[in-house]
């Protein structure tokens, strides 16, 4: 069987293992009755749905003829991964990596490996630029972050504070 | 009159210092971002939530409300200048507002949206002050049985207003009430699928879902397509008045946008978006005046009902917020959010408990709409100038505010974890064409929603009939029956369709 809506085809799958993933994992809490739900009476009746739903797109998928067939296309794996990075990165810089034995590098650090990061998903990126933009973001947020709206955040690297 | 005695208390808690600045910080914020295409309200406002801890919850529902609608100001200036919705709820304003400022009149374009935003934002806070009180009343009556069938006509009607596949909306809903569920059941303590992780007994941060789904899963999609050249009819902005003939075209135009946006808004799944759409819709249906200009090639009515409609349509979204706790759409699904942060439980109640708090705010849109007019008439240019910054120098300034945001919301670096789950997630939602905003609304729901279907259960011993013999519950749930009935009959299914492409 040709697939009508490649979109279509692979939401309803997704929406199928979820579903089943969810309403077979309720199954293990107390089900209960309808006048006594249990921890699992919910989700298990939402997780069937579920399933039942992305049956219906997989089979929408399937037979409704399409444009184009509604390719889902090439992903973007570039900017995901830089701009996913560049968040897990921040994180680390702030909160340090104890499993490394890594300590809080503090937010300018991570400002500055955040904005490079994050810039590298575009193709036409420069590093002076890129440090301007740092630089200037650096500064706004030391003073609307820690000065204005003074979050708890560690600013330099503990190593040079402790 | 309660209505002015009401008000006098809301505008006597907006006029102090610190909330009229909030509402500023909060309008600016909200033009700024309408101003800018790829950032929505929905990202900023999940942003900002964590910074809002440190406020009194007053200023801080004034300044994420004034990103809202400030946001529908911002949105009309990218639209009609550079032809590029600034905010989702523009699309229409491009059509007629971009030809009227490639004649030269991109002035008289701004002003109609300006000043019909702003009437339209009037009306449309009355209506709020208004109705408000009759509906809580109503609302006092509602049992678990009500509030489950009003959360599920509230669901259905989101996603069948919205555009885009019905089946697939509906189970991004569903898929959202189940993510509400992970963490712990209140009435049993068991933690349900937390896969052992301490955090996850808390259930997923709502700020890591909103900031993952639709943050960077919208920067990511939108890296993805090359940059569109941008044509800024920067230099022709002279003249902001419109002629008295000007005039005398979009006031009718403003009224009924007025109207059919305020309507719109109370709705669920309704607001600015549709709003917007519906009123082009009627204003092309009422067609032209001899010796007017033809809608699409700049005709002053196709910017000022669309303009009209979104803000007023803004404003009373709040109303199913403020009066039943039930949120309409993802932005004030963040404001149920922002409210629980500050341990206000949204519902009838806050008007009886926090009357300062329901008031004030209600009274600071109406300040904000009017600071709003000054930022974006007489300061056009400043934001003009915004316009020819380029995308490269701001996606890494949004990703870094989201990273901030996702970081102090616990000081805890598994926050950080989880969003760039949620963000791969959001990226995939967008190509495999799931809208995410029906999950968020599920998500929020959830939690209230088992919780009321399960004391609705225990009142009536385990009947399920009791949804559909109690009058006030049957009928909502024969409202979202034949909502669903109607969206599916064939000659509608292709309209709706019809509906939602761009013209």
């Amino acid at each position: 069987m040709n697939i009508k809506s490649q979109k279509d085809f692979v939401s309803g799958v997704m929406f199928m293992v979820v579903g089943a993933a969810f309403a077979w994992g309720a199954t293990k809490y107390s089900v209960g009755t309808g006048a006594r739900m249990g921890p699992g009476y919910f989700p298990l009746m939402l997780g069937i749905l579920l399933t039942i739903l992305g049956a219906v797109v997989t089979f929408n998928g399937l037979v409704i003829e399409r444009v184009g067939g509604d390719k889902i296309g090439k992903w973007a794996f570039k900017p995901l991964c830089y701009i996913i990075g560049a968040n897990v990165i921040f994180g680390v810089c702030l909160g340090g990596l104890p499993s490394i034995g890594l300590k809080s590098l503090g937010l300018i650090v991570g400002i500055y490996v955040l904005t490079f990061v994050a810039s590298m998903a575009e193709a036409g990126w420069k590093v002076k630029n890129t440090f301007i933009l740092a630089s200037i973001l650096s500064v706004i947020s030391y003073l609307a972050f820690i000065k204005l709206l003074k979050l708890q955040f560690p600013v330099w690297p503990v190593y040079f504070t402790a | 009159m309660d209505l002015i005695a009401n008000l006098s208390l809301g505008f006597g808690v907006a006029f102090t210092p610190i909330n009229m600045l909030y509402a500023l910080i909060g309008c600016v914020l909200g033009t700024l971002i309408g101003v800018l295409p790829g950032i929505g309200p929905v990202a900023t406002i999940a942003m900002l939530l964590p910074a809002t801890y440190a406020l009194p919850p007053v200023s801080a529902l004034i300044m994420l409300a004034g990103i809202y609608y400030g946001a529908q100001y911002g949105g009309s200036t990218t639209a009609i200048l550079v032809n590029l919705p600034g905010e989702s709820s523009s699309v229409v304003t491009c059509i007629d507002g971009y030809q009227m400022a490639r004649k030269g009149r991109a002035g008289p374009a701004l002003a109609s949206a300006g000043l019909g935003s702003f009437f339209a934002g009037s009306v449309g806070t009355l209506i709020l002050a208004a109705f408000a009180p009759p509906l809580t009343e109503l609302a006092f009556k509602f049992g678990p049985a009500e509030y489950f069938a009003l959360m599920v006509l509230g669901l259905i009607g989101a996603v069948v207003l919205a555009s885009g596949s019905l089946v697939k909306a509906v189970a991004m809903i569903i898929l959202g009430l189940l993510l509400g569920l992970v963490g712990t059941d209140v009435n049993s303590g068991v933690a349900r699928f937390s896969f052992d992780v301490p955090e996850l007994t808390d259930g997923i941060g709502f700020v890591v879902l909103a900031m993952g789904i639709f943050g960077y899963g919208e920067i990511i999609s939108n890296l993805s397509q090359p940059e569109h050249e941008r044509e800024v009819f920067t230099s022709k902005v002279s003249g902001l008045m419109p002629t008295a003939e000007d005039l005398k075209r979009m006031a009718p135009a403003v009224l009924r946008g007025t109207v059919l946006g305020s309507m719109l808004g109370i709705l669920p799944g309704g607001g600015a978006l549709l709003a917007a759409f519906a009123a082009y819709a009627i204003e092309k249906k009422l067609g032209t005046k001899p010796g007017e200009i033809p809608f699409g090639q700049g005709n002053i009515r196709g910017v000022a009902a669309p303009e009209s409609a979104n803000n007023a349509g803004a404003q009373t979204s709040f109303i199913p917020l403020l009066t039943l706790g039930i949120p309409p759409n993802a932005v004030m699904a963040l404001m149920v959010g922002a409210m629980t942060i500050h341990n206000i439980q949204p519902g009838p109640q806050v008007m009886t408990s926090n009357p300062e708090l329901f008031w004030g705010l209600i009274a600071s849109m109406w300040i904000g709409n009017a600071m709003l007019v000054i930022l974006n008439l007489p300061l056009i240019g400043m934001w003009i100038k915004l316009l020819t910054v380029p995308y490269r120098y701001l996606f890494p300034a949004i990703v870094l505010f989201c990273a901030i945001g996702v970081y102090s919301t616990n000081n805890n670096t598994f926050d950080v974890w989880m969003v760039a789950i949620f963000g791969v997630i959001g990226y995939a939602f967008v190509k495999l064409g799931c809208e995410p905003a029906p999950l968020l609304l599920g998500f929020i729901l959830g939690p209230m929603m088992e919780e009321n279907l399960r004391r609705a259960l225990l009142l009536s011993r385990g009947d399920w009939s009791v949804f559909v013999t109690r009058p006030l519950s049957g009928s909502l749930l024969a409202v979202a029956v034949l909502m669903l009935v109607i969206v599916l009959l064939p000659s509608v299914k292709s309209k709706r369709q019809e509906a939602f492409v761009e013209e």
